[in-house]
């Protein structure tokens, strides 16, 4: 054990593509070790804020937009990386991802180490499954989630039996 | 990252909100012809996933249409469910309501005021450069809204999507020691909530004026939250007229109605434009603001609530809703130092035929639900009214009303990028749901 690390899985399971997050969070309860939160959050900024405070290790997983779209693409960014990719000040009543890392960079609230793995998603319609790109790249990246807990972790090695609290 | 093509990656908040937000302008000559305004999309999906389930799922199925305003969804869902089952929930039960609903409002008023709208008054950018400019200041913010928080923790189980509440009340209720350490919180928070009215009543403020007919919830001696009936306030004619619009009848007079060329739906209330929210709350129940709130409003400057004091100019509603989490704070400190843990934590509800309505204010404004059971409970029906859906004609006039304002001392030297902040700012003063709209204002100006 090296201390605390946060797993946060950003976004919406009632929208479509956008419940990518909490999907991969699901599927990383037995598969990680003591001391992993696991979580999900819509992503609001104070709360991702409360959500990672003491935390030696933070893995952000989200749904990425991009123009023009490669549903399913991987992409794993620095805190930096995100917070330059955040959608600019032309917020009316949201503040995304990006925002909130550069608010909590602002505040000395960033975690020692934070990486964010995003895909590419699709339809983020209401009521959506996950689109078939999606589906298809999911245990990708899964995969690479599980490697970036157990790298926090100081770990090589799969671990047995392991799960943390709900979310 | 892949640099194979050249392409935009964007991490935006609209993955959670599909639909960009698009206003569209008609500039006739020096004239702001019309605003079309499409911000929200409506909870129909909501609403068909409701038919054919139980009479027990509403709360927790409707606490997932916002993530701000959870408790909103799940406390006009029990009410309307419970009104159709012939059950009222009072006393204690009904108290530790209005407790975990403060928490909602202390966590998304402050959420608003701090890291959406005071930017706007302050010259700066946004959130983030407000932070790093004035620290100390978004700390105070980021301190009071993390109050509100535990009170959700605390009651509803966690903090987003509470899973604690249920039809008739509660799963399990807190004792009067877990709540303890809440009131010991809340009177820390007494003072960055005292202090934020007086910060954001100092900013400067444009001139502007509605004349929106005003509606919410009254309940006489009580400032609305989770009780009372609608009543409409009507701003515009001779003298301040008030009168009650009861829930049975609520959709006679709330009409939603399609836009043509538009999916957007346009509210009246008997034919009139109309806006609900913390303006309403306040000009329809000042008077029973607690009386800390009270003195906040009036130093304030926002009048003497207790004789009836309006507020029309909607850039100061970020003063309003500061003064509601005055009054959300000491709300909720009066009804922890009464509780005592009732005997039970819910009351039954068992299912009849028939339809229930309810109504509650959510922090945006009165929120309206409807469920129509079988006699085992299924659900064959439901309508859901959401403060913005109802805001939203109100909204495009405010709009217009700047617009042309600012044209007309400013003339046509306007460029897109001015109207564009300028329409950003006027939308935000009524803060429309986070997670029901959308996060890009796309502005297009169509000018002859």
């Amino acid at each position: 054990m090296t201390g605390r690390v946060v797993v946060i899985g950003v976004g919406n399971a009632l929208r479509g593509d956008d419940g990518v997050g909490p999907a991969v969070v699901e599927a990383l309860r037995s598969r990680v070790p003591d001391g992993t939160i696991l979580t999900v959050s819509d992503g609001e900024p104070a709360r991702m804020l409360d959500l990672w405070r003491g935390a030696d290790a933070v893995v952000v997983v989200e749904a990425l937009r991009a123009h023009p779209a490669s549903p399913g693409e991987l992409h794993t960014l620095t805190a930096g990386e995100a917070a330059a990719r955040s959608g600019g000040t032309a917020s009316t009543h949201a503040l995304g991802l990006g925002e909130c890392l550069a608010l909590a960079e602002a505040l000395d609230r960033l975690p020692p180490r934070l990486v964010v793995h995003a895909m590419e998603v699709a339809d983020v319609q209401l009521g959506a499954r996950l689109s078939e790109p999606v589906r298809s790249a999911l245990p990708e990246l899964v995969d690479r989630v599980a490697a970036s807990v157990r790298q926090a972790h100081g770990k090589e090695h799969e671990p047995h039996g392991a799960e943390g609290p709900p979310a | 990252m892949n640099h194979r093509r050249s392409r935009v990656l964007r991490l935006e908040a609209l993955a959670r909100v599909e639909g960009e937000a698009a206003l569209h302008l008609r500039l006739d000559g020096d004239t702001v012809a019309e605003t079309r305004l499409r911000i929200y999309e409506p909870p129909r999906f909501f609403e068909a996933f409701l038919s054919g389930r139980g009479h027990s799922e509403p709360p927790d199925i409707t606490a997932r249409i916002c993530g701000i305003c959870p408790v909103a969804y799940q406390m006009s869902a029990c009410r309307a469910i419970e009104d159709a089952c012939g059950v009222t929930v009072d006393g204690p039960l009904a108290d530790l309501r209005r407790l975990l609903y403060c928490g909602e409002w202390i966590e998304s008023h402050t959420l608003h005021v701090y890291l959406l709208h005071a930017p706007d008054f302050l010259g700066r950018a946004d959130a983030v450069e407000l932070a790093r400019e004035e620290r100390a200041v978004v700390e105070r913010g980021l301190r009071l809204k993390q109050t509100g928080n535990a009170l959700l923790e605390q009651l509803g189980g966690r903090p987003i999507h509470p899973v604690n509440v249920r039809i008739g009340g509660f799963y399990r209720t807190p004792t009067a020691e877990e709540l303890r350490p809440l009131a010991e919180r809340l009177r820390q928070a007494r003072d960055d909530a005292l202090e934020t009215v007086r910060w954001v009543a100092a900013f400067d403020f444009p001139d502007a004026a509605f004349d929106h007919d005003l509606f919410a919830l009254r309940d006489p001696g009580r400032y609305a939250i989770d009780t009372g009936t609608p009543a409409v306030m009507a701003l515009a004619g001779p003298g301040v007229a008030l009168r009650e619009v009861p829930l049975p009848g609520f959709e006679v007079h709330v009409r939603e109605e399609q836009v043509p060329h538009s999916t957007a739906l346009t509210a009246t209330l008997d034919g009139r434009r109309y806006l609900t929210g913390p303006l309403a709350r306040f000009a329809i129940n000042g008077r029973w603001l607690h009386p800390v709130a009270a003195e906040a409003a009036r130093d304030a400057g926002l009048g003497d609530p207790e004789t009836g004091a309006l507020c029309d100019n909607p850039f100061r509603s970020i003063v309003v809703r500061a003064v509601e989490v005055v009054h959300a704070v000491e709300e909720a400190l009066r009804i922890i130092d009464a509780y005592e843990r009732p005997p039970r934590p819910a009351v039954d509800v068992p299912p009849r035929p028939g339809a229930g309505a309810g109504a509650t204010e959510a922090p945006r404004g009165l929120l309206y639900h409807r469920y129509t059971l079988t006699e085992d409970g299924t659900i064959t029906e439901a309508r859901i009214v959401p403060p913005t859906a109802q805001n939203q004609t109100a909204i495009e006039e405010d709009v217009r009303r700047t617009l042309q304002a600012h044209m007309d001392s400013a003339g046509d030297a306007a460029d897109d990028e001015e109207l564009t902040h300028l329409c950003e700012r006027v939308i935000r003063n009524h803060d429309p749901c986070i997670s029901c709209a959308a996060h890009f204002l796309d502005v297009t100006v169509e000018r002859t």
